[in-house]
């Protein structure tokens, strides 16, 4: 089992660790609901080294980025990120990404249990002056999350980081080290910074010490991979491998905000957009149930009709409800409608609402 | 991991303290700690059923996880531990406590014989 730069500190804190995509990871420190509070409330530290990161190099990396993503990587400019995913020739997802601009290249950051399969589809695809530089296991990468999560960093840092947008990043320093700055997070906290660094065990230890004494005010506390899942819920993020994966095309997973159809031709671009015109089959839905967390897989029923499946489900700490994601044909996804999901064989009442939750 | 002398133990992770006829059973320490935060308790069974040792009465639900409550013997369920119902916490922070689950008289007491004494269930967790 791999471990991350931080995994020492992991069990000072002690944390409970698990297995995650091949890493030993902390799945929890004090408790789930603790962690996810800390980040709604102050601001809190996680580890997700894990995640891979890719860098695309060449005179043609712009063309190559354009034909692999969905987004619109034209729009983007140095310094900017942009959520966006890749498709089969099918339109189905091989994964959802974060693209950064950085100048002369690209920076791919994507899903830690997809790094091997994403890389070998990358180079299936690569064409014209295109390298492809798989950088996940030199680097580190910290999710400071939560409202005081500026006033923490800013402490170790030259850089303004009240200057940089939502969705934005700097290279810059953070407590010495040579560091990327990114405004970005999986929590849904507007104030949230991601600290790209180098995977050195003594470096890395460093930093998350530094971030740690000048949090220390805020009660910055360490969050495990249970608490990013709820958190993230809230939100109605969507997390691979539940609410996406190879049979599921990004409109369906309500992710045509990311899938561009009229920048040109892309990987699963012709198959989205038969699907659109044929009209999509089921949809991704957002749903609250009393009395019993919904998990993954379940079925979802209108009446005696299966409709669907349970993407995603957790408690809400912040509601003090149940909430999840589920795919739900069309026909039955309107807002407001009663569903049931067969928990373990009993029928539990949902409702069908808005999201995100908050 | 709190083992307390006084108990007896299952495979299962459960706990039964033996008050006359009636056992008192609940989850260990070590059980709650690996569910993490818990959300609900959920029963399937009530008082006044008769069940039999391995019978699944209910659920716990943590918030990653459940993870199903058996009978660790055979009798009547005298008693569901209905305060936990709102406050489901009760099992991570008392679970030898407050948090108990539920209470059955006994229909064989020598059902008793054959779970784990605390140094038996010490050895399980590999302590």
């Amino acid at each position: 089992m791999k471990k991350t730069a931080f995994n020492a500190i992991h069990k000072n804190f002690g944390a409970k660790l698990v297995e995650f995509a091949g890493y030993e990871m902390p799945v929890q420190y004090e408790g789930i609901i603790n962690e996810h509070k800390a980040v709604r409330e102050s601001v809190g530290v996680f580890d997700v080294s894990h995640m891979g990161e890719v860098q695309i190099h060449g005179k043609d990396a712009l063309a190559f980025v354009q034909k692999l993503t969905t987004n619109d990587v034209s729009q983007l400019s140095k310094g900017r990120v942009q959520y966006s995913s890749m498709c089969l020739p099918d339109g189905g997802m091989v994964d959802d990404l974060l693209v950064y601009h950085c100048g002369d290249y690209f920076m791919l950051v994507i899903n830690a249990s997809n790094i091997e399969k994403d890389i070998k589809w990358m180079k299936e695809n690569v064409f014209g002056d295109v390298t492809i530089k798989d950088i996940s296991d030199e680097t580190s990468l910290l999710a400071v999350q939560g409202r005081n999560s500026l006033a923490t960093l800013q402490k170790l840092t030259e850089t303004d980081l009240s200057k940089i947008e939502y969705y934005n990043f700097e290279f810059g320093k953070i407590a010495g080290q040579n560091v990327i700055i990114s405004h970005t997070g999986y929590t849904g906290e507007k104030v949230c910074f991601e600290i790209y660094s180098s995977s050195d065990v003594a470096k890395s230890e460093a930093l998350w010490n530094a971030i740690f004494s000048a949090g220390a005010e805020f009660n910055i506390k360490p969050i495990g991979l249970g608490a990013r899942d709820t958190l993230r819920l809230e939100y109605a993020f969507r997390l691979y491998g539940n609410d996406m994966d190879e049979t599921i095309h990004p409109l369906e997973a309500g992710l045509a905000w990311i899938t561009k159809l009229d920048k040109g031709t892309f990987n699963g671009s012709q198959a989205i957009v038969k699907a659109k015109e044929e009209g999509l089959k089921r949809k991704l839905v957002g749903f609250v149930v009393e009395d019993k967390i919904a998990r993954h897989g379940q079925d979802v029923y209108a009446g005696d009709i299966k409709v669907g499946y349970v993407a995603s489900g957790a408690p809400s700490p912040m509601l003090g409800k149940n909430i999840g994601l589920a795919y739900v044909a069309t026909g039955y996804n309107k807002l407001g409608s009663d569903i049931e999901i067969d928990v373990r064989g009993r029928r539990i009442k949902a409702k069908i609402v808005k999201t995100p939750f908050l | 991991m709190k083992i307390p002398e006084n108990l007896r133990y299952t495979k299962e992770h459960e706990y039964v303290l033996l008050e006359g006829n009636t056992a008192i059973v609940g989850v260990t320490d070590y059980a709650q700690s690996e569910l993490g935060d818990i959300i609900y308790i959920d029963f399937t069974s009530s008082a006044g059923d008769v069940v039999k040792a391995g019978d699944i009465i209910g659920s716990i639900e943590a918030v990653k996880t459940v993870s199903e409550i058996f009978s660790p013997v055979s009798g009547k369920i005298a008693e569901v531990n209905s305060d936990i119902n709102d406050k489901a916490s009760v099992v991570n922070e008392d679970p030898y406590g407050a948090g108990w689950l539920f209470k059955i008289e006994l229909s064989d007491s020598s059902e008793i014989d054959g779970l784990l004494n605390p140094t038996a269930y010490s050895e399980l967790l590999g302590a």
